[in-house]
């Protein structure tokens, strides 16, 4: 005997046009996330304070996001070597967030301490115009959070800032190609102009996650 | 912005347009002997001036449910300027609304919004036809 149809609060997300469970409209976010920028840039007096905020608003998301996909992966064994916790991130939680997989994953030649995981579309910026008295502000903090909150669970304390990188012009060729091909579930509108930049995760490890690392390698 | 053809003219000289039009546009649907019931089509709100048709000039208007009209000016015998407004309409619900830093009612300064309004015009201009200006007001 099946139960009435419960509270729509009860219900998943996405409804009968979803084409696959648990998946919402980028312009349903899209509005959403909006007001949670224009909810905190309200409360605070300066533009790091507000990429804190949003960096904090997504650690939460992260701390769920690991727990979940953990559990649903079913894998007994948690990560703890570097390198496996960061393919997870790029390529797992970006999968399940966003539907594909983070453009690239890169270690810093400067500093051994410093990855990149960059993304050539974020969500969160895609119809976001910063004005010029903004300056450096990169509403992406939010997905930093999210890195942030998947590597503290996971026992890797990061710090993690989002930075807005100008493409280079191979890199503009190439993007503008699969643009055009791609169609249909969670893709971009046609209509916007091809993005002049990418987003660029810069996760930067407490040297004992280092140190840890390097004994386990022994 | 738009087609190099264009004159351009400042921001204050848009706001000044454009108030100018909303009271014509209000008049106009004052004015109108029918009153339509249930007004709203498919797209937006069938009150008000529509088209403008002049020697040298065609100026179009699409309002929205919302009340958020859209005019474009362009050469006489320009094609798919419907189209156009259509389409600038879903760019502004695409760039200007989900922009943070837009607030409802001012001047649209969102580099986005721009850019792809220009990109739409360069599309369209490909195949025929030249656009002076649009502008947008409530």
């Amino acid at each position: 005997m099946s139960r009435s149809t419960p509270n729509i609060l009860d219900r998943p997300l996405g409804g009968r046009g979803a084409r696959s469970e648990g998946s919402v409209s980028t312009s349903a976010f899209a509005y959403l996330y909006s007001e949670l920028v224009q909810y905190h840039q309200s409360r605070v007096a300066s533009i790091s304070e507000l990429e804190r905020r949003l960096e904090s608003s997504g650690y939460g998301v992260g701390l769920k996001v690991l727990e979940l996909l953990a559990y649903r992966a079913r894998e007994y064994k948690r990560e703890t070597r570097l390198m496996n916790i960061l393919q997870f991130v790029s390529s797992a939680v970006w999968k399940s967030l966003f539907g594909k997989a983070a453009d690239s994953l890169e270690r810093s030649i400067d500093h051994a301490d410093e990855f990149m995981i960059v993304d050539y579309e974020p969500i969160t910026s895609m119809y976001v115009s910063v004005p010029s008295d903004l300056g450096q502000l990169s509403v992406d903090a939010y997905l930093s959070g999210i890195i942030a909150g998947v590597l503290d669970g996971a026992g890797f304390t990061a710090r993690v800032t989002a930075h807005s990188v100008t493409l280079e012009e191979h890199e503009v060729s190439a993007n503008n190609a699969p643009n055009a091909n791609s169609s249909g579930s969670g893709s971009v509108n046609n209509n916007l102009p091809p993005r002049k930049d990418k987003a660029v995760f810069l996760v930067k490890f407490a040297p004992e996650i280092l140190e840890r690392d390097a004994t386990l390698d022994r | 912005p738009l087609s190099e053809r264009a004159p351009t003219i400042g921001t204050n000289e848009w706001l000044r347009i454009g108030s100018t039009f909303h009271s014509l546009h209000a008049i106009a649907a004052e004015a109108s002997p029918l009153r339509l019931l249930g007004n709203k089509n498919a797209y937006g709100a069938d009150d008000g001036i529509e088209e403008i048709n002049a020697g040298g000039i065609v100026l179009k208007s699409f309002q929205t449910r919302t009340g958020v009209k859209f005019v474009i000016t362009a050469d006489p015998g320009t094609a798919d300027i419907d189209y156009v407004l259509r389409e600038i309409y879903v760019l502004y619900t695409d760039c200007a609304l989900k922009d943070p830093f837009y607030e409802l009612e001012m001047p649209i300064r969102c580099e986005l919004f721009t850019q792809a309004v220009d990109l739409l015009i360069e599309r369209v201009e490909k195949g025929g036809g030249a656009y002076h200006g649009s502008s947008k007001q409530r």
